[in-house]
């Protein structure tokens, strides 16, 4: 059974189409990753997704509920994490997580266990009486995170969750979203982290000016694009960019104290680097090949769609 | 099935987060307590008035401000923080935040001028010759006046002074023109064509009705006005936000 399912998803503003004819299934225990560079049309379709806005054509089923035609029952099978959005920051981590609870009808004594527990989980027990709007960003996301988690959702729907937050509180959201899932929710997420995607996601949707460009798992996005190889490199002085000009280089980027460079000859390109450190005198300091990535790929369905 | 408690539960949810939330916000307390005071203390101390004969006036101001200084509040406040999107992705509708706001409201201007009347009883001789005409002004009167707070923000707009004013823009004219300071028996050319487009107008003639027994309409034209406008003003913020969500957020 598909815990999520978009069909032909059209949204305008004005003379710019934002989401074209989007469709989309995301099968039930599935982690499932919504990829796209800014202003794509992630958070208008996720927008979509959750009820929030309308879209001028197309369906969005939820457990098999239309959101739009049944909306309560339909949310009330979901949790949300908007994108940048924040809890109330007068409230307390404990009041902001009793009204999460009160919307989904959770009865007073289950909410005060969950509370204790999900608190407790998430290292914020200790500081659950204080106002949100005095705790760090990521100690807010964690909060913003447990009110969606609050009643056990079926399907859990997250923006961005991870993104400007410090390690400690990006490794605790990305254990909670595995726990979840774990548990049996399925998980919809959109990120600009496609690491994350690849780490954690058992398929990745890749939406492109408003367009899906390609959707599979992230081994065989990868592997459309093994034409595509890298090898990096580091030397032991400075060099430029000229110097990655050859036959068999696609392009070079400096990456840290390294360069990055992109062939489909690695081969090649390991002995004219080789013998350009010869001629030139340059020392190698390392030297590694590495096949193709989730990025790479994301970039290529981008760039050429 | 599950759509009526549903939905219910969500107007009450939403109602005591806006309780919670914004009844103490320095807006609500200056624009809807702070201010009709000041009106009262300007237009009345002093000038060796009737204060029995102008109570009900008096009284509708208040409940007019109160019950209509939150709802400009809670959309603005929610949106600049950012809460609103979270808000709409919980198990509610448009159509149910708005409900939601306008409870807050009428609750807020309901258990403000009960206080005052009741405070007001214990210096003054201000009997209530309807006791069911009195309970229909306040129930009207606060429903009418905070979904009016409710659709002066509906245009959509995320920033809380700038509503407030426009607000403002809006509500301080309609005490000039609604019988409060000048009786409506007083009025006469433009004034008076003004007052009967003003929804004040019927909430001041209906308290007179209740507490003094003299009116200018029928009680019933009152209430009926009173109702009508309820509605419309309801409708109008439904449009308006509906647009608005279309738009974007």
């Amino acid at each position: 059974m598909n815990s999520i399912e978009a069909t032909h998803l059209v949204k305008k503003f004005g003379p710019v189409t934002a989401v074209s004819e989007v469709s989309l299934t995301v099968r039930e225990g599935e982690i499932f990753g919504f990829l796209g560079p800014n202003g794509a049309g992630k958070t208008t379709t996720m927008r979509m997704l959750t009820g929030v806005l309308t879209p001028d054509s197309g369906s969005v089923l939820i457990g098999g509920i239309d959101i739009h035609r049944h909306p309560l029952d339909a949310k009330m099978q979901m949790g949300v994490i908007p994108e940048n959005s924040t809890v109330y920051g007068d409230l307390s981590a404990e009041q902001n997580l009793h009204l999460s609870g009160k919307m989904y009808g959770m009865p007073r004594g289950e909410r005060e266990k969950r509370i204790d527990e999900i608190l407790s989980h998430m290292g914020l027990f200790e500081k659950r009486h204080l106002p949100v709007r005095t705790f760090s960003k990521g100690m807010k996301q964690r909060v913003s995170i447990a009110c969606a988690i609050i009643h056990r959702p079926r399907v859990l729907l997250l923006d961005e969750p991870t993104s400007g937050l410090d390690v400690q509180s990006r490794r605790l959201v990305i254990d909670t979203i595995r726990e979840m899932n774990e548990a049996g929710s399925t998980i919809f997420l959109t990120t600009h982290n496609i690491e994350e995607a690849n780490m954690l996601c058992q398929t990745v949707c890749i939406i492109n000016k408003g367009k899906i460009v390609a959707k599979d798992s992230p081994e065989r996005l990868r592997k459309m694009f093994d034409t595509t190889q890298s090898v990096e490199v580091s030397f032991d002085r400075a060099v430029t960019r000229d110097l990655f000009v050859a036959d068999g280089i696609l392009r070079a980027e400096p990456c840290g104290d390294k360069w990055r460079i992109y062939t489909d000859n690695p081969d090649r390109v390991l002995k004219y680097l080789v013998g350009l450190a010869g001629r030139e005198s340059i020392g190698i300091t390392s030297l590694a090949t590495s096949g193709p990535s989730l990025e790479e790929a994301f970039v290529q369905l981008t760039e050429c769609a | 099935m599950m759509v009526i408690p549903l939905a219910l539960r969500g107007i009450i949810v939403v109602t005591g987060k806006n309780m919670r939330l914004y009844y103490t916000k320095p807006p609500v307390l200056m624009f809807g307590l702070l201010f009709p005071l000041f009106m009262f203390f300007a237009f009345f101390v002093g000038r060796h008035l009737d204060l029995v004969a102008f109570f009900p006036a008096f009284l509708a101001m208040m409940l007019f401000f109160t019950a209509s200084s939150v709802g400009p509040l809670i959309t603005p406040w929610e949106k600049r923080d950012k809460t609103y999107e979270r808000l709409l992705s919980y198990p509610v509708t448009q159509d149910i935040i708005i409900l939601g706001d306008v409870a807050a409201g009428a609750i807020f201007g309901i258990g403000i001028s009960l206080c005052i009347w009741v405070v007001s009883t214990l210096f003054m001789p201000v009997a209530v010759m309807s006791p069911g005409l009195f309970v229909l002004a306040f129930v009207l009167g606060t429903i009418s006046s905070s979904a009016m707070g409710v659709l002066i923000v509906s245009p959509g707009s995320d920033n809380p002074p700038n509503v407030m004013i426009f607000s403002n823009l809006i509500r301080f004219p309609l005490i000039f023109i609604s019988g409060i300071f000048v009786p409506l028996s007083q009025m006469q050319g433009l004034g008076l064509t003004l007052a009967y487009w003003s929804p004040l107008t019927y909430l001041v003639d209906l308290f007179n009705a209740a507490m003094s027994g003299t009116s200018a309409f029928s009680p019933l034209v009152d209430c009926g006005v009173l109702a009508g406008v309820s509605a419309v003003f309801l409708l109008a913020a439904r449009i308006l936000q509906k647009r608005n969500l279309m738009k974007g957020m």
